[in-house]
């Protein structure tokens, strides 16, 4: 299948640097740090208070730079696109929100940003700064045992970045910042389909081949094929395989109350994923599971791709209220 | 600028000047198992460090490393820039009292210390690792054990990292993206492994060139590489 490039693009090479400053153009609570693809809270390093940065490849937005303001990240950094940023860009995102009280970097797991992520920061910690991390793999189409690079970070990072940055804000130190990321991880999964597949800048042209009477399942967020190719379902029907594989995968009690979302990839209109989301909310309540909150949107999209991604934690008490926590950034607002 | 940095600068060169001759076999070798970009972002980040290092004024050679190392990390990015750059600057200060048999073992050790610590990944996983473990294992024995002249530990570890690359091909990837292929990872070369083998046979020849001497002939009998349990002992 051909497929003609007809994008708001200037030069592919362009793309992120005219990203970015279209950014800061739009939210001017954040910056650009100068010769950089990494952006931070205007008020960067904030006084007293645990850092929380996230990073990775450009084509996820509003991840990652979308989720910078209060009470979810002080920084992120932009690679090309689905390319990790260099560890230089990390360095400079880790000091530009370090105040002294230390900083928490949010890892997706590939290990382009994990190698570049670990470099920076035994780099900066040379300069004595404390960093902890979090590596995030909610992938649950990938198994552990056949890729030993292990399960890709997606959707569920979402929800990482939202409770370590609301237990950031209260103040608390770094050790308690991370565990509270750390137990999103624990209790999160994440399974992803596509209808289409993408079309990244430089190449113009979809990255996999999907033929008008097939789906990918178990896609990530890169443009790379999914674990299983199948014929066209229904949208009941893919909401049910997608929400089967994420619940096998947690095993959680009967009772147990959750947060859902359902992510559009970047190419689905919201009518779509409200009608995932209705069928998402009948088979929790089959399995015996409670919605605390049910998120729907774009929240990690892979450029224009076409399907839908669905998230599950299971949350106590103390995720609930970090969850629940006021937030105000671009891509996600709690009042 | 010391005698020791103006090999570092050559050798900088050197190792960027091969890389792009070699780029499209890179990249033909990373296509059949990764995403066919290590020729193209090796050759542009070796030649900016090439460039960076010959634009320092008056270094000695752990700052000549370092540089190089740093503008690898950034200019190549990916994996592959943490592991042949971000690991070249971490071996660097090993480098602090200049270029002798003793600190460049030193270097060589730490080097492949990072490789497999960043990489987390150990003989037999079909990556870079393969090429220099036996290469920096066969260094040491040839300067510490044998006593061999300097020229002549570099072209066993040379000869060592040649067979290691051919140790990659009929074994299968558990790390890097050559893993996501399982079993069709098997029979083919790592590229990683191939592109470690370039850069030290342009070691090879920037040291001969400093002796002012031929690259000798050694047997390429010298190594142990075949399990991973070996190798960590």
């Amino acid at each position: 299948m051909i497929v003609g490039m007809k994008k708001l693009i200037n030069d592919s090479d362009d793309v992120v640097d005219e990203m970015l400053d279209g950014m800061t153009a739009a939210y001017p609570d954040m910056r650009r740090l100068p010769d950089t693809q990494v952006l931070v809270r205007d008020d960067a390093p904030v006084d007293g208070k645990v850092g929380v940065v996230s990073g990775g490849g450009s084509g996820h937005e509003p991840t990652h730079g979308g989720y910078i303001g209060d009470g979810m990240l002080d920084g992120a950094a932009a690679g090309d696109v689905f390319s990790s940023p260099t560890a230089d860009e990390f360095e400079e995102l880790i000091a530009a929100t370090d105040s002294g009280e230390g900083v928490l970097a949010v890892i997706k797991n590939y290990e382009g940003d994990v190698m570049n992520f670990e470099t920076a920061i035994e780099m900066v910690e040379m300069e004595g700064t404390d960093v902890a991390t979090v590596v995030v793999n909610d992938d649950v189409a990938v198994e552990d045992s056949l890729y030993t690079s292990g399960r890709r970070g997606v959707c569920g990072t979402i929800l990482v970045h939202k409770a370590a940055g609301a237990k950031a804000a209260e103040g608390e130190d770094l050790d308690e910042v991370q565990r509270v990321a750390q137990k999103v991880v624990d209790n999160v999964g994440t399974m992803g389909m596509a209808l289409t597949s993408c079309i990244t800048p430089e190449k113009g042209e979809a990255t996999f081949d999907l033929p008008e009477d097939e789906i990918e399942l178990g896609i990530g967020i890169h443009g790379e094929p999914g674990t299983e190719r199948t014929d066209v379902m229904s949208a009941d029907e893919i909401t049910e395989e997608l929400t089967e594989s994420v619940l096998d995968d947690l095993d959680l009690d009967e009772g147990q109350e959750v947060v859902t979302i359902v992510n559009g990839m970047g190419g689905t209109p919201l009518m779509e994923l409200f009608v995932v989301n209705r069928k998402l909310q009948e088979l929790i309540g089959d399995h015996g599971l409670e919605t605390w909150d049910a998120w729907v949107g774009d929240y990690m999209t892979s450029l224009d791709m076409e399907g839908a991604s669905i998230t599950v934690c299971a949350v106590d008490d103390e995720l609930k209220e970090l969850l629940g926590a006021p937030a105000d950034t671009p891509g996600l607002t709690v009042q | 600028m010391s005698g020791d940095a103006d090999a570092v600068v050559a050798a900088v060169r050197a190792v960027a000047d091969r890389i792009e001759s070699e780029r499209s076999h890179l990249t033909d070798l990373d296509s059949a198992i990764g995403d066919a970009d290590h020729g193209g972002n090796m050759a542009r980040g070796w030649a900016e460090a090439a460039d960076a290092v010959a634009d320092l004024d008056d270094p000695d050679a752990q700052t000549a490393v370092k540089t190089a190392g740093k503008t690898v990390l950034s200019e190549v990015g990916g994996a592959a820039g943490p592991l042949y750059g971000g690991s070249l600057v971490f071996a660097s200060p090993e480098l602090e009292g200049g270029i002798t048999p003793e600190t460049a073992v030193a270097f060589a050790e730490t080097y492949l210390e990072k490789v497999k610590d960043r990489g987390d990944a150990n003989v037999g996983d079909q990556t870079m690792v393969d090429a220099l473990t036996p290469a920096v294992h066969t260094f040491k024995k040839s300067i510490e054990t044998d006593d061999l002249p300097p020229l002549e530990a570099l072209a066993k570890a040379v000869a060592a990292a040649e067979i290691g690359v051919q140790f990659t091909v009929p074994i299968r990837a558990s790390k890097g993206r050559a893993s996501y292929l399982g079993w069709r990872s098997v029979g083919h070369q790592d590229p990683g492994a191939t592109s470690t083998l370039y850069i030290m046979e342009e070691l090879l020849e920037t040291a001969a060139d400093q002796f002012d001497s031929e690259v000798p002939d050694v047997d390429a009998t010298s190594p142990t590489i075949p399990d991973a349990e070996a190798a960590e002992n």
